[in-house]
């Protein structure tokens, strides 16, 4: 039997209304520029955006409920399906939250180890982020041509840990494994090539009339904007506020190593760009200081603390009593004392916050992950109001959200 | 299909051990008055506000409120407090024990570089006032709290869930909602995508990915005791030929004397 109304066209993505110009046009979750899972709801007025409804959570992994369900030390490998673009950030914010819920002090050489590795994923981030947003707009060529950057980067932090997205590449207390052999010398020739690069990027985008008239104007951020909706990193900073927790609140070893902290007084998307590619070179002026810093530290990787750490593994091997305390670790978890906190450290996205409260459970009662990029989406909702449709791609690639740690 | 309910209260995962004697340490917890900056701002919120109880814990001031003054506290640290931001703002579920949420807003100042947290506790029934208005960022975070706790929020301009489905039953947060999901969860999706009058035919979700199921040869082998895939589980012996046809030579009893050692890989 023939049905009815066979040739009828079907707009999938499309609910016209008849009145004037008004449109609501549907948005993902399924779009290539949508950076995930990104729905928005979109309501036009001609070209210009009336209304911007996000709509989130089709990357809902529950993993608050699955830190309350896991021992400290099994939670960690969870958090690099956070921002798996700088998936060390994330272990190093949790690290950090644990290491002060227990007051921990990490040893020198950790901790130079970790600043390397952020620092390097803060570029690798941040050129992920120039060849998707350019790519977005228009751009194949940069595409490619920092994600060749990019592979270098991952091909050291894939020697140094073995993983090149999903690194669990710091532990709490520590590291788990000093620097092969020769990885500086790499490290180095890595990041002495790096700015020539970026001054390639930077020669086809910077005056690039269709680059240009993409991004200047689009995307404005007041800096009262930013304070009352939470943002922060460069979305933050590209709003003309100079606040880095690298600077403002240091930890590691950040109040030792030289660096500025770039703002853009612009306001717009171009000057987030501008913002993004300086921060690239302050992270190599970062880890340049850092490879003498190395070699000077005492071969101590993990934090010596038995009620609460591992003991160096051939201690475990040898020692009967690490191996016991081992065992109660690793079987039962560590029991952190009673008491909550919250701590914030500077992701290439920006404020990465961790809540931990302790129960001195081997479980944390609560733990709530504090997501930049989350915040960024809200802000989406104000943020995309007035402007046109076509920029609303550009919009979202430039503000760096990525859809692991929004429904984390 | 009938569902089958099974008990709440007891769902989080419980430590299989612990000492009976030992006391959880307690991270310490400083008097505001060892910080001249907390002390004027706790002096300025005493002022207006009664103020429960306030420490300093690993560099952050905690100040406890009455729920019904949150949106008045935070006005005020915004406008005379120079706090500036809204960072994080959650419920922690204490139903089980003492039948209220704790409700924290975690706060930052960046000209005094302080971040203080405020935290307040309301009942299950209660209904929190929303801080929209003061802060923008606590609008997709009150949501959150709503999706995850059930928290009632009034006042917010679009109090809808954010991460569950918008038909979703519960709050996956609560301490009295399992892991893996509750009875509803496991027939959500066979509801939405084949109908309730499948559930017969396909049966609940399994949503432990861990699971092992014996009876499973779909998915699962039995060693020695091999069937076709999806045949019935078989007692019987299945002959296992580990030396295939032209493969890798697997040594099965080692002689020390005929080993020899490579200097190099061929």
């Amino acid at each position: 039997m023939q049905k009815v109304n066979r040739l009828k066209p079907f707009f999938e993505n499309l609910v016209f209304e008849r009145e004037d110009n008004h449109m609501i046009v549907n948005f993902g979750p399924q779009h290539p520029s949508s950076h995930g899972q990104l729905r928005l709801i979109l309501e036009l007025d001609g070209e210009i955006v009336t209304k911007a409804t996000p709509d989130i959570g089709y990357l809902h992994r529950g993993m608050e409920k699955m830190a309350e369900n896991m021992i400290y030390n099994e939670f960690l490998p969870t958090t690099d399906r956070m921002d798996y673009i700088a998936a060390t950030s994330n272990n190093y914010g949790f690290a950090l939250a644990v290491e002060k819920l227990i007051g921990l002090e990490v040893p020198r050489r950790a901790k130079v180890i970790r600043m390397l590795l952020l620092e390097l994923n803060r570029i690798t981030s941040h050129l992920f982020w120039l060849a998707c947003h350019a790519l977005d707009v228009g751009a194949m060529t940069i595409f490619l041509y920092a994600f060749r950057e990019r592979e270098y980067a991952l091909d050291l932090i894939e020697d140094y840990c073995g993983a090149r997205l999903t690194h669990s590449s710091v532990r709490i207390g520590g590291v788990p494994l000093d620097l092969p052999a020769g990885w500086l010398d790499r490290l180095n020739k890595f990041i002495n090539h790096l700015p020539i690069d970026i001054a390639d990027y930077e020669g086809l985008l910077d005056q690039n009339r269709i680059w240009k008239m993409r991004l200047e104007n689009v995307g404005r951020v007041t800096p009262e904007q930013a304070q009352s909706w939470g943002l922060s990193g460069p979305m933050l900073r590209g709003s003309g506020i100079a606040w880095d927790i690298r600077k403002e609140e240091p930890y590691e070893l950040y109040d030792e190593v030289e660096f500025d902290v770039p703002v853009s007084t612009t306001c717009d998307s171009y000057g987030r760009y501008k913002l993004h590619m300086e921060e690239m070179r302050q992270s190599i002026r970062i880890l340049k200081q850092l490879m003498p810093m190395y070699a000077g530290t005492s071969p101590e990787i993990m934090a010596h603390a038995p009620q609460y750490i591992s003991a160096p593994k051939e201690q475990v091997m040898t020692q009967n009593y690490s191996l016991m305390q081992h065992f109660v670790l690793v079987t039962q978890g560590m029991r952190p004392p009673v008491g909550e906190v919250y701590v914030a450290t500077e992701s290439p996205k920006g404020e990465l916050g961790f809540y931990i409260n302790s129960q001195g459970d081997p479980y944390p009662y609560r733990l709530k992950l504090r997501a930049p990029s989350f915040f960024h989406t809200g802000f989406f909702q104000e943020m995309l109001v007035g402007e046109y449709l076509a920029d609303v791609v550009a919009i979202i690639g430039n503000s760096n959200i990525v859809f692991g740690e929004i429904d984390r | 299909m009938m569902r089958q309910y099974k008990e709440k209260e007891n769902v989080q995962k419980k430590p299989y051990f612990s000492d009976r004697f030992w006391v959880a340490p307690q991270v310490p917890k400083f008097d505001v008055q060892s910080d001249a900056v907390f002390a004027q701002d706790l002096a300025i919120l005493k002022e207006k506000f009664e103020i429960q109880e306030a420490y300093i814990q690993r560099d952050q001031m905690v100040v406890y409120i009455n729920a019904t003054d949150n949106v008045d506290v935070l006005t005020t640290l915004r406008d005379e407090l120079a706090y500036n931001f809204l960072s994080e703002h959650s419920a922690i579920d204490w139903l089980a024990k003492r039948g209220e949420f704790e409700i924290f807003y975690q706060m930052l100042s960046t000209s005094k570089r302080k971040r203080l947290r405020i935290k307040c506790f309301i009942k299950e029934k209660e209904t929190l006032k929303s801080v929209t208005g003061v802060y923008k960022s606590a609008d997709w975070a009150e949501r959150e709290m709503y999706d995850m706790f059930g928290v009632i929020i009034s006042g917010h301009h679009y109090m809808k869930r954010i991460l569950m489905p918008d038909d979703w039953y519960d709050h996956p947060l609560r301490k009295t909602y399992p892991l893996h999901g509750d009875e509803a969860a496991q027939w959500y999706e066979i509801d939405k995508i084949f109908g309730k009058e499948y559930r017969d035919i396909i049966g609940p979700e399994e949503r432990d990915a861990a699971r092992i199921d014996v009876d499973d040869t779909y998915r699962f082998s039995h060693i020695h005791h091999e069937v076709p895939f999806g045949a019935p589980v078989s007692q019987e012996k299945t002959a296992t030929d580990y030396q295939e046809e032209g493969g890798v030579f697997i040594v099965k009893k080692l002689k020390k004397e005929d080993v020899k050692f490579l200097k190099e890989r061929p």
